[in-house]
């Protein structure tokens, strides 16, 4: 599909996907695929950052290759690994060849296993490469990753250098457990993302559960708001309002009363002082029943 | 980090009809780099390359393309946003009223706000943000500083009996959620409009002063670089919320160091071992590895009114960063001293504040610091915490009110104990001054540091994990 022409375009198609980006979102997302540079995104859990690359693939009608990071990943499972047993196989298949001839054959493309990275830099249709959670990774692998960032190119020693065929278009999230480092944010556009507005949050609620009613939407947005204001340890995303809005539609209710929110509140808050606390801070009574 | 020239960049440009906006833009990046936000010449291209690719008529698209370009953590979003007003200011006029509109009269300004702030209308209350500035804050003359003007629109606007008035005319009933919604939202509303009114009393000063000037003048520190007895409340919430970042950055360091300490001298007898299987060639050299212990740590904290605050960040800090030590205590003291370490060690730290306050057993006679008593007491009742694997860390301005020192309590715990250590807030050249008796305690400990900020801190703590 065709490429973006204004952030305002940008913000419309993504709209029609079912995904609602605010002006800061749109204009990065322009503007990464305008300077062809990666955007790094930064922001607490669950606002949407891998949601964004899921909808930009979907916009640019691209394949999504997704590198989920852990600690301890490494170059064999994220970039090439050479495939050993097929490489065994080979040789034995006709011993008694020379060396020079082996060496040549056993070390080609048919003996590379491509993992997500290689695989995103070599692919000649449209893609987008979302690293996910990179912070989780150790230093040695970010520095791995800058070569691919800044050139979109891979070094393979027995092979040469595999440029981009076509440049990916990448996205990398953070959860911010750690700093990256100076290298890599330099490399990228840089965008932090934040619990949306009201407004925002209620038109999400209503695109990804369409049978809640404006008032409840409208109602149970603005609880979550009030909520994310109190000194939580787990603050409620805006994947958590969406069960919400789910649980309390399941079960029929239509406004959040006190029985509303006794009952249902435990899909927002998932720990169990943070509940006291958001209990206490809407001024919910103790149930009557219990005494 | 040098600065390259106008001509540099601009050769580099690519478009001739920007030639107004590069300047300007290479003036705001030298102002941003004096605030602490790190941005590097090819950060600067790259805002160069972004702003010919997007509609230069929208302040929004233009503000979201630098900062994207330039600031590379959200730390450092606040200085640049109010840089970017004072380079970029909007636009006078731009769907506010005209200059020189009436002065309104104060009650008939409330009355409207009130209403407004109900509406939730931003555009409304930015307006009306103007019109106060207009009416009771005007910048005039060379001199006063932003605070002075906000200080004085505020002196005519009281946000708090607003809110008062604003709840009592909605017709929503006391203690119902709605009602607490209502409240949250206007507080937000009227945060809102506090930051609106200080943005235009800035813009105001930019228009009489020049951009440098004021940009100068305007920068606040970031959360981490405040001064711990210059915190408001404002910037305690966001130190609070950077301690625990902080905290997790300084472990992974830790946790790196500790990683490379380990390995430790060539393991002769096993090398030699390994040796035999190569004949006797000795490819894969074995070492050592060092054990790496981790201290204990004892902290020993005036929590007095003048010192609160660094106590309180000192003692959030360590308890962050647990899982580095092989044990926190604290305990807290104000003329008398009282373990705390249950209080944090449950990891809420509003809740902990709190409760130090009511809970402990911190006052003895009249509330003011006496470190000598204090001293005492610890000494009578938990000098056995002390071990020789022990590090104590004690906390305070050695202020004590003219009362006993008792400084051979420091002497027998420094004798006991692995390290002994004192984190003085006030700057070091203040020091002995008037009742600080820091030289006299000084004496006893390893090393006497002064720690003003948060990065002061994690710069000590990263010295003895």
């Amino acid at each position: 599909m065709s490429a973006f022409t204004s952030p305002g375009e940008v913000a419309k198609r993504l709209a029609d996907v079912g995904y609602l980006p605010d002006e800061s979102i749109a204009t990065v997302a322009f503007l990464a695929e305008r300077l062809g540079k990666p955007v790094l995104v930064e922001g607490p859990a669950g606002v949407g950052k891998t949601e964004l690359a899921k909808a930009i693939s979907q916009v640019l009608d691209a394949r999504l290759v997704r590198l989920q990071c852990y600690e301890g990943l490494d170059e064999a499972k994220a970039l090439y690994e050479w495939n050993y047993s097929k490489q065994l196989l080979r040789i034995q298949a006709d011993a008694g060849r020379g060396w020079d001839e082996a060496h040549d054959d056993i070390f080609g493309p048919d003996f590379l296993l491509t993992r997500p990275l290689l695989e995103a830099i070599s692919a000649d249709a449209a893609t987008v490469l979302l690293v996910d959670e990179i912070d989780k990774v150790d230093f040695e692998f970010e520095a791995l990753l800058l070569e691919i960032l800044s050139d979109f190119q891979v070094t393979i020693p027995e092979l040469g250098t595999v440029a981009a065929v076509r440049r990916p278009y990448v996205v990398l999230t953070s959860n911010n457990t750690r700093e990256l480092s100076e290298a890599l944010k330099r490399r990228c556009l840089y965008l932090h993302m934040d619990y949306p507005d009201v407004d925002r949050e209620r038109d999400i609620v209503r695109t990804r559960v369409p049978g809640v009613s404006e008032h409840l939407a409208d109602q149970l947005v603005r609880i979550v708001r009030s909520l994310r204001q109190l000194d939580l340890r787990k603050p409620p995303a805006v994947a958590e309002t969406l069960d919400w809005a789910q649980a309390l539609l399941e079960l029929g209710f239509d406004t959040v009363d006190d029985t509303a929110a006794r009952t249902t509140l435990s899909v927002l808050l998932k720990h169990r002082s943070d509940l006291t606390k958001g209990l206490a801070h809407l001024e919910v009574p103790a149930d009557p029943s219990a005494g | 980090m040098t600065v390259p020239t106008a001509g540099e960049v601009a050769a580099q440009g690519p478009d001739p009809a920007l030639s107004g906006l590069q300047p300007r833009l290479l003036d705001f990046t030298r102002a941003l780099r004096r605030a602490g936000v790190p941005v590097a010449v090819s950060d600067g291209l790259d805002a160069v390359r972004a702003v010919t690719h997007i509609d230069l008529l929208s302040r929004r698209q233009l503000h979201e393309a630098l900062a994207a370009t330039m600031v590379k953590s959200a730390g450092h979003r606040p200085a640049f946003d109010t840089l970017f007003d004072v380079y970029f200011p909007p636009r006078v006029g731009a769907g506010g009223p005209d200059a020189d509109v009436a002065p309104r009269d104060v009650g008939d300004l409330l009355a409207e706000l009130v209403q407004r702030l109900l509406d939730g209308d931003d555009t409304d209350l930015r307006r009306l943000a103007h019109e106060a500035v207009e009416s009771f804050g005007r910048v005039e003359g060379r001199d006063g500083s932003p605070e002075y003007f906000t200080y004085r629109v505020f002196r005519s606007i009281n946000l708090a009996g607003v809110l008062r008035r604003a709840l009592g005319a909605a017709a929503v009933d006391e203690g119902t959620v709605d009602h607490r919604l209502l409240r949250d939202e206007l507080e937000l509303r009227l945060r809102h409009l506090r930051e609106e009114i200080e943005a235009e009393v800035r813009r105001r000063m930019v228009e009489r002063r020049g951009h440098e000037d004021m940009a100068r003048r305007l920068v606040r520190a970031l959360p981490e670089d405040v001064d711990f007895f210059r915190v408001t409340a404002d910037e305690q919430a966001e130190m609070r919320r950077a301690v625990r970042p902080l905290a997790r950055r300084l472990a992974t360091r830790l946790a790196v160091k500790r990683r490379r300490a380990k390995r430790g001298r060539l393991d002769a007898r096993r090398t030699l071992r390994a040796a035999l299987g190569t004949g006797g060639v000795p490819i894969a050299p074995a070492w050592r590895s060092r054990r790496v212990t981790r201290p204990e740590l004892l902290l020993l904290c005036d929590v007095s009114g003048s010192v609160a605050a660094f106590a309180k960040f000192t003692l959030m800090f360590c308890h962050a960063l647990q899982g580095q030590f092989a044990r926190v205590r604290s305990f807290a003291f104000i003329d008398t001293v009282d373990e705390v370490t249950a209080l944090f060690e449950e990891g809420d730290f509003t809740d902990a504040m709190q409760r130090l306050n009511t809970e402990a057993d911190l006052v003895w006679l009249d509330g003011h610091s006496d470190y000598g008593h204090a001293f005492e007491r610890f000494h009578a009742g938990w000098a056995d915490a002390v071990t020789p694997r022990t590090t104590v860390l004690v906390l305070g301005d050695a202020r004590n009110n003219y009362r006993a020192a008792n400084d051979w309590v420091l002497a027998d715990l420094r004798r006991r104990g692995r390290r002994l250590y004192w984190l003085n807030p006030e700057p070091a050249a203040t020091w002995n001054s008037g009742d600080s008796i820091a030289r006299q305690y000084g004496r006893h400990c390893d090393d006497m540091v002064e720690c003003r900020t948060l990065r002061q801190l994690a710069a000590f703590v990263e010295r003895i994990a």
